[in-house]
């Protein structure tokens, strides 16, 4: 007869991961069933920015308390996901671009993200590389990067310190809830956990289905690049005011150039194909900030998959109609808040009143159903 | 960026596989465009020498009948371009001295050919250490000499040609230091008698290093490179483990080739591992069509074959997508170029055999050996990220920076591979291979965008707030 957990995650990624390893660490007896390896969709392939400035208002809040728990990664999860901390800019480089970026800003600040508007002299203070054509630039002391690639390694390491048993190769299939309990179908062997934790990212939508619950979930196709070493041309994570770019150069001599063009791709494929006059449009935007970077080659892009809800605001907290269940997932620009929203589910599973709400589900279920 | 251009068919590679698939398709009345990184056709068997030198001879001579058809031919030659991106559709697009170029057709063939596998061992980074390719590259098109004392080592007949090559320029070979054991060289010999006049080229090779008395050291291979700045002495062991030290000013050596995937990895077409064949190869109709609708591999990119059935798997690729496009082919000529592969399997399967990957090789890999040489990753590394119980070939990347670096993988992907099947005892199918992304090659950020309005990038709709 197979043991019995007091949770079990399904889904192995930023927001899976750090609900179990909290849940753990709360004492709590946890078993993580991963389809592949941990991290290695949008938690491990995304461009890592750890920023306030891309983030929704309405998440300002949680992202500020996300950076500061990413910023001591090294005391909380143990292990390095090489952050580094810096300024961070948004661009403008036509006016319709600072109309935007002064009304996003000043909803951001209101919501409580330090950013200043600064003209280009002063951003080029802050960012030396700065090519020419600023008009303006949201500067922001709160800013930053992770290697989004290092964390599934950080999180294997802390998850198995803290007890959690990990099933990466294994894929659930389906969840029967039998005598207050669930039974989760793996490829592998059965799991049986007292609670459920539904973390699939752009999945979620499905494993939602197993529970008889209906929650459409978008899947955004996000394109990233990376050039090869070269020297160091920027110090800052550079942004632009639509949002449609993302900046940094790491400390080995890579850049990578985000900010959610779209790729082809779908739940089933994951992100296929790139389209090469969007990764030229892309790139075109990186050079034109910073333009040192034309003197570095393309070594690489990919694309990884982001879920968004109808709201686009996070799908966070219990199932409805189903105790014991919960979901984590669909938080824009995930990487940034994602371990802060999921340390808050943690504590409501462990009983604990969390210290800012969650995002539940019932606001996504269609009227028919919440009647229902 | 300039509106695509549309052809019916658009070849992938010069060489002797894409040169005969584009001439073939050409005089079936296709519209074809011909892509080529070289700024000449030829691939690298029949490379074209630099103007100023002296031409090589035999191969050269093919090299020269293929480039001067397709100058007298229809295709459209788009010679000295990188292709850095092949979609659906397909589409592809390159950089050349002319800035970019897009293309579609509904048919795409791809000839891209092979990489070198040069397994690991000390001192393999160092200047004065290149590959058995690299060093008929220097050759053929440079007519220039690896070294003043080279010590040629490896496997397979390239070894032969490379040291016949050295010394016909008048360098001196050190010594050939042969992996196989001359009775391998025997065994092979049937198989290698059925193309008379390949084994008689071979042979003439291999005769000429004897008659110079350079020492062929079979059933040997090299342990360490060793010097200051650049190489100065080698370090050979034979199979039973006497060990001697040779001095040299150059190293050339090769473990076999690696066909050259990247293009059907990116269009997702399914693969299968032909261990014989070079290693992940694109599951092939007999028209050399993939999984992939219009998508068709031909020569040593769809497993490694040589130069004489590359052209054949070439014309009989073209002649299917004339076919597709209605043109009428003549059964007997289908037939014919049938034969022709199936006759020829005898001896390019013997050769295969010569460079194919072996598992002992890699076994052998010392810890502080660097494996990734762009982003210097030794095996300890690698084995460091096995015993925590990491897997996944794509994980072992993340983790150990394997593969990122500037040969996007080529160099060091089927030694990880092979590396992860070992230490995971899994098979090589279990561990699978790196997911194919784009760029095809490296491409300089500044060619890629060109000169553009900011006004004019077509940016998104933002992102809500």
């Amino acid at each position: 007869m197979s043991a019995r957990y007091d949770l079990c995650v399904v889904g192995g990624g930023i927001h899976g991961c750090t609900v179990a390893l909290f849940a753990a660490r709360g004492g709590m007896t946890v078993v993580l069933v991963e389809r592949g390896s941990l991290c290695r969709e949008a938690s491990g392939v995304n461009a890592g920015t750890l920023t306030m400035q891309m983030t929704r208002v309405a998440l300002i809040p949680y992202a500020l308390e996300a950076h500061a728990m990413w910023a001591s990664a090294a005391t909380w999860l143990g292990h390095d996901v090489g952050v580094v901390v810096c300024d961070g800019l948004s661009l403008a480089f036509t006016q319709a671009e600072a109309e935007l970026l002064s009304y996003r800003a000043g909803k951001r600040r209101e919501a409580g993200a330090p950013i200043d508007l600064v003209d280009a002299k002063a951003a080029r203070l802050v960012e030396p590389g700065l090519g020419p054509g600023v008009m303006l630039a949201g500067h922001c002391k709160i800013d930053g990067f992770a290697n989004a690639y290092l964390t599934g390694l950080a999180y294997r390491r802390a998850l198995i310190e803290a007890g959690v048993t990990i099933l990466e190769e294994t894929a659930a299939t389906a969840v029967q809830r039998v005598q207050g309990c669930f039974e989760v179908d793996t490829t592998g062997a059965p799991v049986k956990a007292a609670r459920l934790v539904i973390a699939g990212g752009v999945w979620i939508e499905s494993m939602l289905g197993w529970l008889g619950v209906t929650v459409p979930i978008k899947v955004l196709v996000n394109q990233l690049a990376v050039t090869e070493r070269q020297r160091p041309v920027m110090r800052t994570v550079i942004g632009i005011a639509s949002g449609l770019l993302s900046l940094k150069q790491y400390p080995h001599g890579t850049t990578v150039i985000g900010g959610g063009w779209q790729a082809r791709g779908d739940r089933e494929r994951g992100g296929y194909e790139l389209l090469p006059d969007r990764l030229v449009g892309n790139v075109r935007l990186a050079c034109h900030a910073i333009p040192a970077l034309k003197e570095a080659r393309l070594a690489r892009a990919w694309a990884g998959l982001e879920a968004e809800t109808r709201d686009a605001l996070p799908a966070v907290g219990p199932v409805p109609g189903v105790p014991d269940a919960y979901v984590c997932g669909s938080v824009h620009s995930g990487y940034t808040s994602g371990p802060y929203l999921a340390r808050l589910l943690a504590e409501r599973i462990l009983g604990r009143e969390p210290a800012m709400p969650l995002f539940p589900i019932d606001r996504l279920l269609d009227p028919f159903e919440r009647a229902a | 960026m300039t509106f695509p251009q549309r052809f019916d068919l658009i070849v992938l590679g010069a060489g002797p596989a894409g040169g005969r698939a584009a001439l073939t398709a050409a005089a079936a009345g296709l519209t074809v465009i011909l892509i080529d990184e070289q700024s000449a056709a030829g691939g690298q068997v029949w490379r074209k020498p630099r103007a100023e030198r002296v031409p090589a001879r035999t191969d050269g001579q093919h090299g020269e009948g293929l480039r001067a058809a397709l100058d007298a031919s229809d295709v459209t030659l788009a010679l000295g371009r990188r292709v850095w991106s092949v979609t659906e559709g397909f589409r592809v697009d390159s950089l050349g001295p002319e800035g970019s170029m897009s293309c579609v057709a509904d048919h795409l063939i791809v000839a891209t050919g092979a990489h070198e596998r040069v397994i690991p061992f000390p001192g393999w980074t160092m200047p004065g250490v290149m590959g058995l390719a690299a060093a008929t590259i220097l050759l053929k098109s440079e007519s220039r000499l690896p070294g003043k004392r080279v010590v040629v080592a490896g496997r397979g007949p390239l070894m032969a040609q490379v040291a016949a090559g050295i010394l016909a320029k008048g360098g001196r070979v050190v010594a050939v230091v042969d992996q196989m054991r001359l009775t391998g060289w025997l065994g092979a010999l049937p198989a290698l008698a059925t193309q008379p006049r390949l084994l008689a080229q071979g042979g003439g090779w291999m005769g000429r290093v004897l008659a110079s008395r350079t020492p062929w050291l079979f059933n040997h291979r090299v342990v360490e490179a060793r010097g200051a700045d650049r190489v100065s002495e080698i370090v050979v062991t034979s199979a039973s483990g006497d060990r001697r030290a040779l001095s040299c000013d150059a190293l050339v050596i090769g473990d076999g080739l690696v066909p050259g995937t990247e293009v059907p990895r990116l269009l997702s077409a399914r693969m299968w591992f032909d261990r014989l064949h070079g290693g992940w190869i694109p599951e092939l109709t007999a028209d050399f069509e993939t999984s992939v609708p219009g998508l068709f591999c031909v020569g040593d990119g769809a497993g490694i074959r040589g130069a004489l059935q590359a052209g054949t798997s070439g014309e009989l690729a073209a002649l299917a997508v004339a076919r597709q496009l209605g043109r009428k082919t003549e059964p007997a000529r289908l037939a014919r170029l049938r034969r022709a592969f199936a006759r020829a399997s005898c001896f390019s399967d013997a050769v295969a055999a010569m460079l194919s990957g072996q598992t002992a090789d890699v076994a052998r890999i010392g810890p502080d050996t660097i494996v990734c040489r762009c982003e210097d990753v030794s095996r300890s590394e690698i084995d460091a990220a096995m015993a925590e119980g990491i897997r996944d070939i794509n994980q072992i990347k993340h983790v150990t920076r394997c593969g990122m670096g500037p040969c996007q993988g080529r160099m060091c992907g089927d030694t990880v591979q092979e590396l992860v099947a070992l230490g995971s005892r899994r098979s090589r199918e279990e561990v699978g291979a790196w997911t194919g992304r784009p760029p095809l090659r490296p491409v300089p950020l500044g060619d890629l965008v060109g000169s553009f309005d900011y006004g004019d990038i077509p940016v998104p709709e933002p992102a809500p707030l």
